[in-house]
């Protein structure tokens, strides 16, 4: 176990030495001199020239590339073009923010979907089952920007219960310490400024836990209708066991490994940032500074983010893998 | 069968209790409420919230270009001199008065006393001089805006010869020749006077640092989410500013912001859609609020390509555009047509030329008489992005298609990323393409200059126009201090591009904001950026 955790942290490197690759090979081959984005429409040629080789967009790619990997290897992410700050310090409230949205939303997500999931696969072919999985149909496919709307609409404007946009109360700022408001209200003692905080996450997080929802409790209804026609199921009923015991303990248990899979490519996907639920709920998180980064060609931004986003993906899933010998003890890595 | 229905018995007690849950969040915020002093008895507002639709890259705003930049330095700073509250007349600043020389070569600016910093540190002449010096010895990527002193120390153009403290309170410079818009590019909101003590001790930190002499002090900044500024308690203007706090709040959406202010979240919003009017009017919590344009959007016609190098075509082409279906349509009639590179509310208009009426036959005629009578295809470069002089520019450019191909132009719409839009504009790559400019500082010189005289080929005169008989008026104009002959100057020059028409002049658009009714005072500049000092609660 231990020695298959290293294996795995230590393939990570090759992992993300070729993404930096990619990523630098993609960003360098489309358009767009930052040159020019930093100095705006009032640019003479001359400044954007001066500009471009102070920067030292002029030399080799390859060069450039080994540059940013001497600096990486120094644990220096670089610095941003467009605000001049460290991204070393700058990225911290991005993905403070991300990552407290993204858990609420998983939460809700897992909560919701696996129990949809079941339900549906345990009453399958009832009324629910076929609402469920409609709804499962519709929650996939749904675009989000319409959605968040709606949500703003329904839920702030015309009931008045919750607040359309933002992390808190800006009239009465959060004092910011691990960049995750829910722990840092609770750290000061500030309960009231908590309750605001989790009234800002449950519009966002809804609308941000729709799609993974819907794909959570496709994946549960499928592998629980398999395990459930499994003979040890069918043996645990007639030895009288009650039908819910059957479900959630000894059913689930088998059939929730594809599902975790899901889950933990879920929450990568969403800790990558959700660009358009950000942007609908004014959210500050990595979604938006890297898509700000990407407009204004802000390379180092662009990297590092990435870098930062795919080691968290990759770790997750090395998360998952580890788990499943938890979940499952016949699965086992070493050899 | 009885499991089941205990199950959905159990489902609907959770649903019925996650509502409860969200109804009982809702009663405890006091987020609708704009402050509230501190024993918790309601008193009157006086926090304003501000929502925008992108954050600000600098609070240092010599360091940047970008208008978000200024919405908030506006507050922390101040200028020698000042543009009115809603016009770029030049009014007293951080200078109480001013004098100019006959020759127009020294300006000698007597400070007001008893200013300071909100560090604490007096304003006087020896901080001008240092931010003076500061800038100069810069250069394009580190204080862009400077460049509209001509350049940086070393280069020729630069006009500044020596700034230099006569005493404590009196400051002079002098300038190597005259530069007529000098008085207008001092008031910009990148010339803000910076407190030399802070700008040394923060070194480049400066830029999240601002300290200023201006109405607020800068408290805080979650980037990309909100920066506040708080009353400055010392501020030199009698019984100013009103409000004792500003939080600056993005939210990139605008449908999504317009939610908040209905929602009471926030109390001022920026970049209404003009679609979205209508909802604002009719909702008696809210209002609309006019920003006074200084803007101009148009279609380039790229003069070094055929066959717009032909002077016959280019007109043609503005006998086919019409102006008034575009701005009913896509500017919710809020936009004026625009006949002239400039807009009328800039000294030196000229409002004694006529605009080529929209008349197919007449485009039809003169194409005919250029040799293209049956016509040409052509591409038609539209914006990616919005701006408030072309909100809509893919569906503008669809109707300029249409109008278009009345006449045998088959034109096919094309767009490319901001940056490679920008950098294909400025090596003349375009056929035929849409851009617009905001003024910096409500003078004629940039505009016409800036956008359209030979000099600016490679910048900002996208369509590499180039008349020398122009050139010769426009550099007339920069160097005459007379602002009458100033004005027949840019008169004269508006005839020439007239007659040439490098572009079709489209819109001089209206930027609209809505506002909370109870926002009082509220008084949008032209330039795009204001201090909130005047404003207040009902």
């Amino acid at each position: 176990m231990l020695t298959y955790t290293i294996r795995r942290v230590l393939s990570l490197i090759p992992v993300l030495f070729g993404m930096t690759l990619v990523v630098f090979a993609i960003i360098h081959a489309i358009p767009g001199n930052p040159a020019q984005v930093i100095l705006g429409q009032r640019a003479t040629a001359e400044a954007i020239a001066t500009l471009t080789k102070e920067l030292g967009l002029d030399r080799p790619w390859y060069i450039q590339y080994f540059d940013y990997l001497g600096q990486l290897f120094q644990g220096d992410l670089g610095t941003s073009l467009r605000t001049r700050g460290p991204i070393n310090e700058e990225i911290w409230p991005y993905l403070g923010a991300t990552f407290e949205l993204t858990l609420v939303a998983m939460i809700i997500a897992v909560i919701v979907g696996v129990n949809a999931g079941i339900i549906s696969a345990w009453f399958s072919k009832s009324w629910f089952d076929y609402a469920a999985m409609v709804f499962a149909l519709i929650g996939v496919s749904m675009p989000i920007f319409w959605l968040g709307l709606m949500e703003q609409w329904v839920f702030s404007i015309e009931l008045g219960w919750l607040p359309t946009t933002g992390r808190e109360n800006v009239r009465d700022p959060v004092t910011s310490i691990t960049n995750l408001y829910l722990i840092d209200t609770l750290l000061q003692g500030r309960t009231d400024q908590f309750w605001t905080v989790v009234q800002h996450l449950i519009l966002p997080s809804m609308a941000l836990a729709t799609i993974p929802m819907a794909i959570i409790a496709r994946m549960t209804r499928a592998t629980m209708l398999e395990v459930m026609k499994s003979d040890y199921v069918r043996t645990a009923r007639a030895k009288g066991l009650s039908m819910f015991w059957v479900v959630y303990k000894h059913s689930l248990k088998n059939a929730v490994i594809p599902v975790l899979t899901v889950i933990g490519l879920q929450t990568g996907l969403l800790l990558g940032g959700a660009i358009l639920t950000e942007t609908i709920f004014g959210w500050p998180g990595i979604g938006r500074y890297l898509y700000d980064a990407i407009a204004y060609r802000d390379y180092p931004v662009i990297q590092s983010g990435i870098l930062i986003i795919a080691t968290i993906f990759v770790l997750i899933n090395l998360l998952v893998d580890l788990l499943y010998v938890f979940i499952d003890p016949r699965i086992k890595y070493n050899k | 069968m009885n499991t089941k229905n205990k199950t959905f018995k159990w489902l609907l007690i959770s649903l019925l209790a996650i509502s409860m849950f969200l109804v009982g969040c809702s009663s405890k915020s006091n987020e609708k409420t704009g402050g509230k002093s501190a024993n918790g008895s309601q008193s009157k507002k006086d926090t304003l919230v501000y929502g925008r639709g992108g954050d600000s890259t600098s609070l240092d705003p010599i360091t940047t270009t970008e208008g978000e930049a200024f919405k908030v330095t506006e507050n922390i700073f101040e200028t020698l001199v000042e543009y009115g509250d809603q016009d770029t007349t030049i009014n007293p600043g951080l200078a109480e008065k001013w004098e100019v020389s006959e020759d127009g070569l020294t300006y000698t600016f007597h400070l007001r006393k008893g200013v300071k910093f909100h560090d604490g540190t007096d304003f006087n002449a020896d901080a001008v001089v240092f931010n003076f010096n500061r800038w100069m010895n810069g250069n394009d990527e580190k204080f862009p805006y400077y460049s509209m002193f001509g350049g940086y120390k070393n280069d020729e153009g630069h006009v500044i010869k020596e700034v230099k403290a006569v005493d404590e309170h009196t400051v002079q410079f002098v300038l190597k020749r005259p530069q007529a818009p000098f008085l207008k590019n001092l008031a910009m909101s990148p010339f803000g006077i910076a407190s030399p003590s802070a700008v040394e001790k923060y070194g480049d930190d400066f830029r999240s640092h601002p300290v200023g002499t201006g109405p607020f002090k800068f408290v805080e900044w979650k980037q990309n989410d909100t920066i506040t500024l708080e009353k400055n308690p010392d501020y030199w203007k009698e019984g100013l500013p009103k409000l004792n706090k500003i939080i600056f709040r993005v939210i990139p959406e605008n449908t999504a912001r317009l939610n908040a202010l209905a929602n009471g979240e926030i109390d001022v919003m920026d970049g209404l859609n003009n679609s979205d009017e209508e909802t604002v009017k009719s909702n008696p919590n809210l209002q609309v609020i006019e920003r006074p344009s200084m803007n101009v959007g148009y279609i380039g016609l790229t003069t070094t390509r055929k066959p717009l190098d032909n002077k016959l075509v280019r007109q043609a082409i503005n006998h086919a555009v019409d102006k008034k279906a575009i701005i009913d349509a896509f500017y919710g009639g809020k936009a004026e047509a625009a006949v002239n590179p400039m807009p009328p509310s800039i000294e030196g208009y000229n409002d004694a030329i006529e605009d080529y009426p929209y008349d197919l036959e007449k485009a039809k005629a003169l194409l005919k008489e250029a040799g293209y009578e049956n016509g040409f295809e052509i591409d038609l470069w539209a914006m990616p992005v919005a701006r408030p002089y072309m909100p809509e520019a893919q569906k503008v450019a669809e109707v300029i298609q249409e109008s278009l191909s009345k006449i045998g132009i088959k034109a096919k719409i094309q767009s490319v990323d901001w940056a490679t839009y920008l950098e294909k504009a400025t090596k003349g790559e375009f056929d035929m393409f849409m851009l617009g400019w905001t003024g910096d500082n409500g003078d004629a010189d940039n505009f016409l200059y800036t956008l359209l005289d030979k000099d600016s080929i490679g910048s900002n005169n996208y369509t590499h126009y180039s008349n020398d008989e122009l050139h010769e008026v426009l550099i007339a104009a920069q160097t005459e201090t007379d602002q009458a002959k100033r004005n027949e100057l840019y008169k004269k020059a508006q005839e020439i591009i007239k007659e040439d028409a490098p572009w079709v002049p489209l819109v001089h658009s209206t930027p609209l904001l809505a506002a909370s009714k109870d926002v009082v005072n509220y008084l949008p500049h032209p330039t795009g950026s204001e201090a909130l000092t005047k404003v207040e609660f009902k």
